[in-house]
């Protein structure tokens, strides 16, 4: 299947810094399993985990020193921990100045992505197998159905993330036009807590909320976002009328360049089961 | 059988404490052989370990303010104990700010190094932490196990690149694969490779140069013959490689391997006042 213009790879991209691409894939690492998306636009990476929660990081093609994409759309699955294992073979702290430089080609279907890394004048090539693209998960969430939004700091929601009590099956997010307008809550051993943002607050850039919505989500699903806040300087925090949440992350890389990390999750139904 | 010895130095104490611990980390149970001038830590090839085999000497005066040795006998003036390293190394981390370290051969109940670390008070009386570490008493008749091995008749000895990198990729490849393949020839060049269903992985290291070896009876010279382009290669238990780097505390003055073709690797580690030699066999 080779691409109309007689170039052997249907997708070759150059990044001088192959941190850019590695941290935003730690960001969305819920399984082995991810799903790529290449377009003349840049790249996505799609990870769906128990059926009810999607993570998706967005590198656009601007990132990329060199980013060509022969097809309309370029689909393959691959293993994302030993992609990332790969990107990150020179290990993940490194000295301030030195980087990893990443080239990556893909042939098409059927064959393996090559990545080529190279710091300090030492090389590494790596083959890794693809596989066929599974369906992914569809939310169907888009902004005309949204219901409450408001876009904070990261840094105010920081500590309340990595702090969340884990002994807790839910964590619950109250959005309101009212007080308490804002409410993260968790029902632990020890009790419950409730944290609280006001539409007031320095934190808060942006406060949409039209109704008042509950909505309870697996603890252990959401914690594991708590990687693309740590990265992200702001973060959007969306439901619609079902309570399907979207968590979008804007992120700026060591180079000052914007890249996007979005998180979408289903409402707990057991316990709104429970509740009926 | 007498053994005393005493460290007052707090450098040279930390040093003493650095080795302990990368012998810690390479083996469970080892060997410890004392001469009147040098200490051995001593693991031969046993099954048990997975074949792996480790020589590491210490010149006592470079480490020791004190040092007392009485072997089994006049002609045989060596003491061989065997014992769990990592025992040494925890009475050691106590002695970071010692005043004193003293060892001494003793056989109360069963025979024991004791570990004595007089740590500083505010009153005029030391504080004293005692160690007693059971050792196994070595007879002589087994002393011919510990021998030090020699140096193999290698196909390819080479310097090894920077420890720090080679560490990064070696802890990288762990996870994706058992075994890894070492190869490296007389222009420089090594490459480490890794191959699963999944994956496969290759690192090139260029420019590592070659150990110069004065050949005793010209043997080693024969290979001014041979293609400097071929590779010598073996396949190694992964974690056994990774033990052995990630075990270096402290940068080796210098570091190198000798590769025997689908049979062994037999790695040299020399610091200034001691040196490792570590051999991983190959896979079946």
């Amino acid at each position: 299947q080779a691409a109309a213009s007689g170039e052997p790879y249907v997708l070759a991209a150059s990044l001088d810094n192959a941190r850019h691409l590695s941290s935003l894939l730690r960001a969305v690492h819920l399984q082995d399993h991810a799903t790529c998306f290449a377009t003349a636009n840049g790249l996505r990476v799609t990870v769906d985990h128990a059926k009810c929660i999607q993570a998706n990081a967005f590198i656009q093609a601007e990132i990329f020193q060199e980013f060509a994409v022969q097809e309309e759309s370029v689909t393959f699955r691959i293993n994302l921990s030993v992609l990332l294992d790969c990107l990150t073979i020179f290990g993940t702290s490194s000295l301030p100045g030195t980087s990893t430089a990443l080239r990556m080609c893909y042939r098409g279907y059927g064959y393996p992505l090559m990545l080529f890394l190279e710091e300090g004048g030492v090389v590494t090539v790596c083959k890794i197998n693809t596989q066929e693209p599974d369906e992914l998960l569809d939310f169907d969430f888009c902004s005309t159905k949204v219901v409450n939004k408001i876009i904070l700091q990261s840094e105010g929601l920081r500590e309340a993330f990595a702090e969340l009590d884990m002994t807790s099956e839910v964590l619950q997010i109250t959005m309101s036009p009212d007080k308490p307008y804002f409410r993260l809550s968790t029902f632990g051993n020890a009790g419950s807590a409730h944290l609280d943002y006001p539409r007031d607050s320095d934190l808060m850039e942006a406060f949409h909320c039209n109704q008042t919505q509950t909505n309870r989500y697996k603890i252990s699903l959401l914690k594991p976002s708590t990687k693309a806040l740590a990265l992200s300087c702001k973060v959007s925090i969306r439901t619609d009328a079902q309570g399907f949440l979207s968590l979008q992350y804007m992120i700026r890389n060591e180079d000052g360049q914007i890249c996007f990390v979005e998180y979408y999750c289903c409402p707990d139904e057991d316990v709104n089961e429970a509740e009926l | 059988m007498r053994f005393r010895a005493k460290i007052v130095d707090l450098a040279c104490l930390n040093h003493f404490s650095r080795v302990i611990n990368t012998i810690s980390k390479l083996a469970k149970t080892c060997i410890l052989r004392l001469t009147v001038s040098k200490l051995y830590f001593i693991l031969s090839d046993k099954v048990a370990n997975g074949g792996v085999s480790m020589w590491c000497e210490l010149c006592q005066g470079n480490f020791f303010d004190e040092f007392q040795m009485e072997g089994v006998a006049a002609e045989h003036n060596e003491i061989y104990l065997e014992l769990v390293p990592e025992n040494l190394s925890r009475a050691l981390k106590t002695a970071q700010s010692a005043k004193a370290v003293k060892m001494k051969l003793t056989n109360k109940h069963c025979p024991c190094l004791r570990v004595a670390v007089e740590l500083p008070s505010l009153s005029s009386s030391s504080r004293i932490v005692t160690h007693d570490i059971p050792v196994g008493v070595i007879p002589r008749r087994l002393w011919n196990d510990f021998r030090e091995p020699s140096v193999p008749d290698f196909d390819v000895s080479i310097y090894l690149p920077v420890l720090k990198t080679m560490k990064s990729v070696v802890e990288r490849m762990k996870n994706l694969s058992n075994s890894i393949v070492i190869e490296a020839n007389l222009s420089g060049e090594m490459n480490l490779k890794i191959e699963t269903d999944l994956v496969s992985v290759t690192t090139h290291f260029k420019d590592l140069g070659n150990p110069p070896w004065a050949s005793e009876d010209g043997c080693q010279s024969s290979d001014q013959g041979r293609d400097l382009e071929s590779m010598a290669e073996a396949r190694i238990d992964i974690k056994k490689l990774q033990q052995l780097l990630a075990g270096q505390q402290v940068n080796p003055t210098k570091a190198l391997c000798n590769i025997v073709s689908k049979r062994i690797v037999h790695f040299i580690l020399l610091h200034e006042d001691v040196s490792l030699q570590y051999f991983i066999p190959a896979l079946a």
